[in-house]
């Protein structure tokens, strides 16, 4: 009844064209930006804020770059977590090397160092089909991973062996650094989130994002369309690499405010943010922000939840017992809904559209 | 739709291609021995055979997917021994597929601009804020697509997810995408395949169109002798990878070898 | 292109070929420079070329020693990515439990020893466990999601993998675990064997887990190749719908195969419980079974036992010889690259055919 197109024609093909055609659509980004850049930061608590928002957005970036990669490219990573962590210790190299630059600039150039270490890795990808690609992935996991603890000259020599984040400002505010207030770290990096969103969103619905999903769904007649299949894979490697490097950034910066490789962008890391995009929908944006939601939420509402529900949990307890449950969930989400929690939102919408009516 | 881009130095009736002794073998399996035959520009050339008689394989030759052991390929007058099939492609030969080969995932429409990738340039930077250069050439490019649409008759399913479309609608969505392409050489393998008699016909009138209103020359794989009969100017007949007869539908339907190969030798 | 470009090159090699005769090249050409002076003692080309070897003539023991022990930890990783292949070929599903699957047997056995049950009892309960786990997969896992893509099923098997995990802990706890060898009447201590003017010393439960490993491995062949159940699996292998057509039951031959892989997820598990301990930080190591399967190919059964001895061998020399010229640790992602080496060659595996691809 609210949801509906009629009586919105498109005179024009770029009209047609457009992301969001319909003007509720376009009402409905805008309130939720509205929401996002003035509601949370003025009226939700600290912790909200650093438990959910904060992880949430992170989440959402790695998941889009694995997005693109195996949703819409069709090649499975399990290496997102180390490309992370290429960008995290590009940040802080970049950071120690040239303080004066704005931090905000090193976050997203860091991506570029990752989408470098990306296109190396995915060379094989010419070769090499499916899950042996996969398999061939976690080449680059583990060689990252030895590499983020092997090479000190990364994390400046420190003692402890990790990443520490120095105060950085924007605008006379601490952004970065142990005196940033949450609600300025998750300004700066919902800014960064949704800009690079844009980005993926128009690179996906143009000639870039048709050539991905053409060498994902048959790959033998892209190439005799003409579509190169290296470079098209390898830019799609360049690209996922990128949002996962300013992922880590983010992560590193923004969120944790410094730590050790082994805890932040290890395997489990990489399964973690494979997940998100299968929950959320392989081959969409919005999916990717739910999985990532979904997965980066779920744990805290069952610390929290399951003892306000009665449940009493031991600290081990509680963990054994996240792990049965999202262990359980994932089996569910897959046999119930395939397609991921995209498709649920989807079939929302088109039940709205048609609201009251069943048909 | 404007004409073919590429070639205007051929006139019609020019070789547009020729296959020179071409032999290709997986292993030890002979897929096609000697076989030198040639498509002039704006026929419509049709190859048949039995099954396993190498027709594909031929058209995989065409466009560079396999590389033939011996033998050359001449196409405009440039001659290659092996090349990728992006280049082949490149070179203005497009194709369509036995088992229809449609991206699955994507909408009729996204199908046929793909078929549009290699005449879009506009550089990478653009793609990021979908305006400028990026955004007039999509809508240039739809505007190509549209008007395939509208000439293959299939406005109503412009959106819908190609997965979800039944056979026939495929099998033209697929020719659509080759045509996007503006191709000077259009292979079609069994482009009649699996169909009911309406849609033969549909799919036949579509193939005459496009090699009368557009002049492209069209080679394609048939099984169906009266469609093959009726469309093709002239025909090539292969059976266990050798070239048996070659000439007008007329000289090949009364070839003795093609009888013997289609109805089998008395004993 | 011109004609004349199209005439019979004079030699024909592939880029393989061509690779093969550059790296010919090179190692003839440091030999000749290593013997004639030419790169003296500490050059960085001789420590990184020629040393390593000149320490495996002068000390052959130590290097039968090295590759002894990489043997057992190929037979080890041969037997987890034997339990994957089983699966793989009859229900396509690339199984990442498996490696936890090992550890879950295993710390059944050992949890319910631990309970008061006696061993060979526990033996038995553990066997039934690993079929309740089967039916429970097939049921839950399996049936809901047939006929769809293969990263779904995938993604379920992580699903499994976290409830195992979780399940595991929660029954039996999370502490590291000794292995009850001396109650299942496995040898312990070593034997000591002279040879090479040294000594080498091969561990009793090594050469039991080798002769166990060959004997199942043995059992199994002959189960596929001359039983009903067996030809009904290697049909099932090669397609699906073929199998259904012919009254074959999917879900029976799935239960059988998953009960299969828990036997031997079982026996791999009471083999590496004893030479280590029993803690789910053994399913990391469990990864190392994926380059296996890169390398021997994931349908093949011979290719996962030489591919796991390859790996295993590989890994420990190069870590003994050539890791502590980086800083060591690199057996964590060397094996992964000895199997892209090979992948680059032969993208079908060691015992695959040779791909025609058709259109």
């Amino acid at each position: 009844m609210f949801y509906r197109e009629a009586g919105q024609y498109k005179t024009s093909y770029a009209a047609d064209m457009a992301i969001f055609p319909l003007l509720q659509d376009r009402i409905g980004i805008a309130v939720i930006l509205a929401v996002l850049f003035v509601g949370v930061p003025l009226f939700a608590s600290e912790f909200l804020i650093s438990t959910v928002m904060i992880p949430t957005l992170v989440f959402s970036l790695a998941a889009i770059g694995l997005n693109v990669l195996t949703g819409y490219t069709g090649l499975i990573s399990l290496g997102t977590g180390a490309f992370m962590g290429v960008g995290a210790y590009a940040c802080y190299k970049l950071t120690t090397y040239f303080p004066g630059v704005n931090i905000i600039v090193w976050i997203v150039a860091s991506g570029f160092f990752s989408a470098a270490v990306g296109v190396v890795f995915g060379l094989p990808s010419l070769r090499i089909k499916g899950f042996y690609l996969a398999v061939a992935t976690l080449a680059a996991q583990f060689f990252l991973q030895w590499c983020f603890v092997r090479v000190p000259w990364l994390y400046n020599y420190n003692a402890s062996g990790a990443i520490e984040v120095p105060l950085r400002t924007l605008f006379g505010l601490p952004v970065t650094g142990p005196n940033a207030t949450p609600e300025a770290r998750y300004l700066v990096l919902l800014s960064i989130v949704v800009g690079l969103t844009w980005f993926a969103s128009n690179l996906v619905h143009g000639r870039v994002g048709r050539s991905w999903m053409a060498v994902r769904d048959m790959d033998i007649a892209a190439e005799l369309m003409g579509i190169r299949l290296l470079p098209t894979k390898l830019l799609a490697f360049a690209v996922s690499s990128f949002y996962a490097g300013v992922a880590g950034a983010a992560m590193m910066f923004l969120w944790y405010g410094g730590g050790e490789a082994n805890d932040a962008f290890n395997i489990n890391q990489s399964f973690l943010i494979l997940f998100m995009v299968i929950i959320g929908g392989l081959g969409s944006l919005i999916g990717s922000f739910f999985g990532a939601a979904f997965i980066s939420i779920l744990p805290t509402v069952l610390k929290f939840g399951l003892p306000a529900m009665g449940v009493p949990l031991g600290g081990a307890t509680a963990e054994h017992i996240t792990y049965l449950v999202v262990g359980g969930l994932i089996i569910f989400f897959l046999v119930v809904e395939p397609h991921g929690l995209a498709r649920l939102w989807q079939i929302g919408k088109q039940k709205l559209r048609i609201w009251p009516f069943p048909y | 739709m404007r004409a073919p881009g590429g070639d205007t130095r051929l006139a019609p009736g020019d070789v547009l291609l020729s296959v020179e002794g071409v032999s290709l073998s997986f292993g030890g399996v002979k897929a096609i021995t000697d076989v030198s035959f040639d498509i002039r520009k704006g026929e419509i050339r049709a190859i048949i055979g039995p099954n396993g008689a190498g027709k594909t394989s031929m058209l995989n030759v065409i466009n560079g997917f396999y590389h033939p052991q011996q033998g050359r390929i001449t196409f405009k007058g440039a001659t290659r021994q092996k090349m990728r099939p992006s280049v082949a492609a490149a070179q203005g030969i497009a194709r369509t597929f036995q088992n229809v080969a449609l991206f699955k995932g994507m909408s009729t429409l996204d199908n046929i601009m793909a078929g549009r990738t290699l005449k879009m340039r506009s550089p990478f930077f653009w793609q990021l804020f979908r305006h400028g250069p990026a955004l007039t050439e999509e809508i240039a490019h739809r505007k190509v697509v549209e008007e395939i649409i509208d000439f293959l008759e299939i406005q109503a399913i412009r959106k819908t997810p190609v997965g979800k479309l039944p056979y026939g609608l495929q099998k033209r969505v697929e020719l659509g995408r080759a045509l996007a392409m503006q191709p000077d050489l259009l292979l079609l393998d069994e482009p009649m395949a699996g169909m009911n008699l309406e849609e033969k016909e549909d799919m036949s009138r579509f193939i005459l169109d496009v090699n009368n209103q557009y002049g492209t020359t069209i080679a394609l794989i048939e099984h169906d002798m009266g469609v093959v009969m009726d469309l093709s100017d002239r025909v090539v007949v292969l059976e266990y990878g050798r070239k048996i007869a070659d000439g007008a539908p007329d000289e090949v339907k009364r070839n003795k070898q093609v009888i013997d190969a289609y109805l089998g030798v008395p004993h | 292109m011109s004609a004349t470009e199209a005439r019979e090159p004079p030699m024909r090699l592939t880029a393989t070929g061509w690779t093969l005769v550059a790296l010919a090249a090179a190692v003839a050409l440091l030999v000749v420079a290593s013997l004639s002076g030419l790169i003296a003692k500490g050059h960085p080309l001789d420590t990184l070329f020629v040393d390593p070897f000149r320490q495996m003539v002068d000390a052959p023991d130590l290097l039968v020693q090295t590759i002894w022990e990489g043997l057992v930890s190929g037979v080890l990783y041969a037997l987890i990515a034997l339990g994957f292949v089983l699966i793989f070929k009859a229900s396509g599903v690339f199984n990442f439990a498996q490696g936890i699957m090992v550890v879950f047997a295993a710390l059944t056995l050992v949890g319910l020893h631990e309970m008061g049950v006696p061993a060979l009892l526990a033996l038995v309960l553990a066997v039934g466990v690993m079929f309740v786990l089967a039916v429970g997969v097939e049921r839950f896992v399996l049936r809901p999601l047939v006929n769809q893509p293969d990263i779904i099923l995938f993604m379920a098997t992580f699903g499994i993998t976290y409830v195992l995990i979780g399940l595991g802990e929660l029954v039996f706890g999370g502490n590291p675990k000794q292995m009850i060898d001396e109650q299942l009447f496995l040898p312990k201590g070593a034997i000591e064997l002279k040879m090479l003017g040294g000594f080498v010393s091969l561990q009793k439960i090594d050469i039991a887990a080798a002769v166990i490993a060959a004997a199942m491995i043995a059992a199994l062949a002959f189960f596929f190749q001359h039983t009903r159940i067996g030809r009904a699996l290697r049909a099932v292998a090669d397609s699906h719908k073929a199998a259904l057509s012919v009254g074959i039951s999917l879900n029976q031959i799935w239960v059988i195969v998953w009960f299969t892989a828990g036997v031997v997820a079982l026996v791999t598990g009471i083999m590496w419980g004893a030479r280590s301990d029993v803690s789910f930080a053994l399913s990391t190591i469990a990864l190392k079974a994926l380059p296996v399967l890169i390398l021997g190919g994931f349908t093949s059964v011979p290719g996962a036992i030489v591919g796991g001895l390859i790996i295993g061998v590989g890994e420990k020399i190069g870590e003994f010889y050539w890791g502590p010229l980086v800083g060591g640790g690199i057996e964590s992602w060397l094996a992964y690259f000895i199997a892209l080496a090979f992948l680059l060659f032969r993208p079908q595996g060691l015992f695959g055919e040779k791909i025609i691809e058709r259109i």
